[in-house]
Formats: C-alpha cells, sequence, structure tokens
C-alpha cells in the first residue's frame, strides 16, 4: 500500500483522543519545532518538501507561507479552509472526524511558521460532527498546553477557533471565505491585494486547505526529504483519492501523487459494479474536464492530469458506468453550479441558469439543432470572463461530456429525448456496507 | 419571541474574541436559529440592534446561506442529496419514495407539521452514498428499509 501520512492511523477509532494520538507520536513535531526551529526553519522545510495545496489549485504552501510580510508588528491570521463542499469530495471530513489532532498540529505548526495568534478553521455548517470533535481536540490540546499562552513555554501563543459556514459552496473560494469570515455574504472579492497581503480583517493571510495542513507534522518530523521521497518530483507527498460513483468499494484512498487512476478504480475501489463497463470518470470533482476509459492510464499528479486536458482538483474521483447518461450527469452537475452561484457577476449567474435550461430541454426531449453550438458558445463566453475562478469550474461539465460525448447530445436532440432516464433502473439504492449514522448533536 | 438571555451573553463573548465583531454574525444566526426553529423579522432586528446594523444589512446576510431559514420548517428536516455521486447511487429513487411516503413535494411539510423534505446539493458523504440529513444527524449508505426505520422512529418519538 505504500507510505500513508494523513490517513494513517484513521482505522483506530481512538485516533481523535489526545492520549492515543501523542501515544503515536502525535505533538513531537510542535515540540520539535519550539525547541529546536524558528519560524523561517519551519517556512523553509515546507518550501523543500515541495508541498503544494490539496484544496485544489496546487500552489506551492512554503511559497504561499513567504509572501507574509515580515513586519511582526502587523497582525496576520491563518485560515483553514475546512468548506468541503466540492462534489465527490469527502476526505477532510475523514481527516477532522478521525483524526483531528492531526489537523490541529498541523494548524499550530503552520500559524508559528507566520506568526499568527489567531487561526479560524471555516467548516461547513453540515460538518456538525467533524466541527465538534475539532472542538474536543482543542479543549483537550489547550488543557495540554500545545494551545493557549506560552505554548511549551516557548513564549508563543495561539488562539483557534472553530467557525461553522451556513450552506454556501463558494465560501470555498478562499476570498468569499474571509467575507463571511467578516460577517458578509459569501461573495469573492477582487484580487489583488491577494490574502497574503490584504485578507482577514485586511491584515496578511493564509489559507490552507485541510489536508494541507494535515500534512506539515510529517514534514516537520520526518524532513522534507523524506515526503518528497513519495510521490513525483513535482507533486510530491500523497493525496486522498476520494473515489464515488459506480465502483464497487467506494471511499478514501490515500495513495503517492501519481498513482495511475486505473489503479486507484480498479485495484483499490475493486472496479466498476455488477460487472458494467466503465464509461465515464470525472478525475477531481465537477469543476474539472470528464476524462473516459481512454484515461485510465493517465497517472493522478497535477501535471500529468492537466497534460491529459483536465485537472486533478481535490481528488474526487467520480465514477460513471455503461447506464449513466451523459446529458442527465451534465445536467446535474450544472444544476449544482447554478445553484451555487453567489449572483455577483453577470457571466456566471446568467451563464449557469441557460446552461441548465439548455441541458433540461436536451435531456427532456426538446432540443434543437444548434443546442450544442449554444451550449458551447455560454462556455466561452464564461471561460476566463467570470470575477472568480467558479465560472470556469461550472463549465467543466458540459465542455467534458460534449468533447468526449457529442454523440450522445445529438442523439438526445434527434430521437427526442434521453436513452435512459434512470440511473439504477428504477430501483431503490441497497448497500451490502449496512446503513451508518453520523450524529450532529 | 425574544432571543434568550443566555443566547444574547453567547453572541456577545464570540464577538469579543475576533479582532471584529460582526464575525459574530453568522454564529448569532445560527444561534438563533437553533432557539426559534427559523430567523422571523422580528429576530433579524434584535440580531440587527446587537451588531449596531440595520435589518436590511443582516437580511443580506441570511438570505445569502441555504442552512438559515426565514419561514418556519417541520419538526424534522429531511434533505436528500441529489448531487452526482448520490444520484448515481440511487437518490433520485430514495427522492420519490420519500415523496410517495411522506404524501409532499420537496419543499413541503407534512401537514401534521411533522417532516419537512427538502434536496440538497453534495453533503460530503459520497463515498457512503446515497446520504440523508435529518436534522443534524447524517444518515449515509441509505437503503429504503433504513430510511424507513428512521422514519418511523422519528415519528414514533
Amino acid at each position: 500500500m505504500g507510505e500513508k501520512i494523513v490517513l494513517r492511523y484513521t482505522d483506530d477509532p481512538e485516533q481523535s483522543d489526545i492520549a492515543t494520538y501523542i501515544r503515536k507520536g502525535g505533538y513531537q513535531a510542535l515540540a520539535r519545532a519550539l525547541k529546536e526551529l524558528s519560524p523561517e526553519a519551519v517556512v523553509d522545510l515546507v518550501k523543500r518538501s515541495g508541498l503544494r495545496g490539496r484544496g485544489g489549485a496546487g500552489f506551492p504552501t512554503g511559497l504561499k507561507w513567504s509572501f507574509i510580510p515580515k513586519d511582526p508588528a502587523l497582525p496576520r491570521y491563518l485560515c483553514c479552509n475546512a468548506d468541503e463542499g466540492e462534489p465527490g469530495t469527502f476526505k477532510d471530513r475523514e481527516i477532522m472526524e478521525k483524526d483531528p489532532h492531526e489537523l490541529i498540529e498541523g494548524i499550530i505548526l503552520s500559524s508559528y511558521a507566520i506568526g499568527a495568534h489567531l487561526a479560524v478553521i471555516y467548516i461547513r455548517g453540515e460538518f456538525a460532527y467533524a466541527a465538534r470533535q475539532l472542538e474536543k481536540a482543542i479543549r483537550q490540546a489547550t488543557a495540554k498546553g500545545y494551545l493557549g499562552r506560552n505554548i511549551l513555554g516557548s513564549g508563543y501563543d495561539l488562539d483557534v477557533a472553530v467557525y461553522r459556514g451556513a450552506g454556501a459552496y463558494i465560501c470555498g473560494e478562499e476570498t468569499a471565505l474571509l467575507e463571511s469570515l467578516e460577517g458578509y455574504r459569501g461573495q469573492p472579492r477582487l484580487k489583488p491585494p491577494f490574502p497574503a497581503t490584504a485578507g482577514l480583517y485586511r491584515k496578511p493571510t493564509v489559507i490552507n486547505n485541510v489536508e494541507t495542513l494535515a500534512n506539515v507534522p510529517y514534514i516537520v518530523l520526518n524532513g522534507p526529504e523524506a515526503f518528497a521521497a513519495i510521490g513525483t518530483s513535482r507533486s510530491p507527498g500523497t493525496k486522498v483519492f476520494c473515489l464515488s460513483g459506480h465502483v464497487k468499494r467506494p471511499g478514501n484512498y490515500e495513495l503517492p501523487m501519481g498513482t495511475p487512476l486505473r489503479e486507484i478504480i480498479f485495484e483499490h475501489g475493486g472496479g466498476v459494479r455488477d460487472g458494467k463497463q466503465l464509461k465515464a470518470i470525472i478525475p477531481g470533482g465537477p469543476s474539472t474536464p470528464t476524462f473516459t476509459a481512454a484515461h485510465l492510464d493517465v497517472n493522478m499528479d497535477f501535471e500529468s492530469v492537466a497534460a491529459a486536458g483536465s485537472m486533478l482538483g481535490s481528488g474526487a474521483v467520480m465514477v460513471m458506468d455503461e447506464t449513466a447518461c451523459m446529458v442527465w450527469a451534465a445536467l446535474r452537475l450544472t444544476e449544482f453550479f447554478r445553484h451555487e452561484s453567489c449572483g455577483k457577476c453577470t457571466p456566471c449567474r446568467e451563464g449557469t441558469y441557460w446552461m441548465v435550461r439548455l441541458l433540461g430541454r436536451i435531456e427532456a426531449g426538446q432540443g434543437q439543432d444548434g443546442d450544442i453550438e449554444l451550449l458551447l458558445d455560454i462556455c466561452d463566453n464564461m471561460a476566463g470572463k467570470c470575477f472568480c475562478p467558479f465560472g470556469d469550474a461550472a463549465i467543466a461539465p458540459v465542455q467534458g461530456t460534449v468533447k468526449h460525448f457529442r454523440e450522445e447530445y445529438q442523439g438526445h436532440i434527434r430521437r427526442g429525448g434521453c436513452w435512459r432516464h434512470e440511473t439504477t433502473g428504477g430501483r431503490l439504492p441497497t448497500t451490502d456496507q449496512g446503513p451508518r449514522v453520523t450524529p450532529g448533536a | 419571541m425574544m432571543l434568550s438571555e443566555r443566547a444574547r451573553e453567547e453572541i456577545i463573548k464570540t464577538a469579543e474574541r475576533f479582532p471584529e465583531r460582526r464575525t459574530a454574525l453568522l454564529p448569532a444566526l445560527r444561534l438563533a436559529q437553533d432557539e426559534q426553529g427559523y430567523l422571523s423579522s422580528q429576530v433579524l432586528v434584535e440580531v440587527a440592534a446587537i451588531f449596531e446594523l440595520t435589518p436590511a444589512e443582516v437580511e443580506a446576510v441570511a438570505s445569502f446561506y441555504t442552512m438559515l431559514k426565514r419561514r418556519p420548517t417541520g419538526k424534522h428536516l429531511i434533505q436528500v442529496c441529489t448531487n452526482l455521486p448520490c444520484a448515481l447511487s440511487g437518490a433520485g429513487e430514495l427522492l420519490d419514495h420519500l415523496k410517495a411516503r411522506l404524501g409532499i413535494g420537496v419543499g413541503e411539510t407534512t401537514p401534521d407539521g411533522l417532516f419537512t423534505l427538502e434536496t440538497v446539493e453534495c453533503l460530503g458523504s459520497c463515498g457512503t452514498a446515497p446520504v440523508v440529513q435529518i436534522d443534524e444527524d447524517y444518515h449515509e449508505n441509505l437503503s429504503a428499509e433504513a430510511i424507513e426505520a428512521v422514519l418511523a422512529r422519528l415519528a414514533g418519538g
């Protein structure tokens, strides 16, 4: 299975307790850093590790930290982006629910590195259990002296707050997250200025994803070379791939960057359900263009996925078999984007609305000649013309499915409707895994 | 109904924790909703006064977030995820089953006021799809039998 980092201990039901976490080496990285390393040295370690952001963009983490102005008199903040909302993505939730101290330790180390004394975890409102696990971890860490004033006698102070969102996908966009944290509608800000110079409360701010921060204790404890030895040279480390859809064993799989898609789906996920044929794969969440069975040999790292015409994104691998209609799938995902468009800029607000109207009529059998071209024209009027990256993401389902499955769109228009209306043949869901409840309160 | 004294104290405590008080606005709205079930116009006026904002400024925030409700819901809020991974795992059929079973459409409440049915976008439970969130609890890997058992329990309690 190879080296695992962030999900290494998540099979242990006691892992969320601080005693278990410490017994397995937890908080040693923090003790070491506070005793032996200057904040700059921690930044340097993370830079040398080659760690890149796991939220989707893949920006080098250490470089991001180094943009924070050096003036120590200036307050600065760390925000942990735990607004996990990209459909198909459920990795940050698992880290927070099962190994919350790993994230807390990563946050303390990262805050120390940039000189922040307040860190805020912005967690999506629906994750009640994960928020409770984090609150508990913070209480335990504070009681042990890992948080609060004068941490481990080092003179360094840090307060970590859990801040629950209230249902808005766009708040995962870093400047929308900041707006939300300041008590406004979660609409993106114009960049520049970038958060590193004017972020939360217009002060220098670093915003990092949960999985990114959860890698930091490993890097500090084991050294950047150990981290860089995993994965590929330009995409080092592991990645949590969230496997969902028509596979036998959906779930989170932490594997080295660069693991082939085929291995993820067939070896780890057990292949396609019910002996069906693989039809389409969304490699990194709906913001990334669709792949087909012809892409199974693509290696899942930032460079290889980009070279194959899509993006690694959040690592949400959604699998669809031969029973899935691509127009239906594009409609479902575009409805999501329409629902979540914040309404600030016209191309996104109107574009997502009109794409849903067009996809809806094609799927319902009222498509007309020229509808496919019209859809692509809307995509063209959104690409690079929206206020924030959401607009570019929102066109991925249409662009990707038209590119690879244009004849399916044409078939809908020619025949006057969808060849299949139910993806499960009208059957109610049955799962072998048995029901599971995650209690909210 | 007025905000409780306990809620007011909690809001002020949160406001004082952050460099700018307004950061506590979203938590305040969540707290008000937890207490009253939804955000009435009256409670928005009360919250606005705490933050020295106009009711319109607070309404602008409240109307942006889908988890903040401006109308009362049933005693239990049933939210069916219909995003792609759940839809590939039978969420559409599960939703049809719930509509028939409860005799209501999406966005409606049963006449006895017990259940409100809604659809939601991705809840982050795609490896254990389909998922239905009832109040704050996630019900994952749901089958028809499992959802029946949950409904029976809620109707009995």
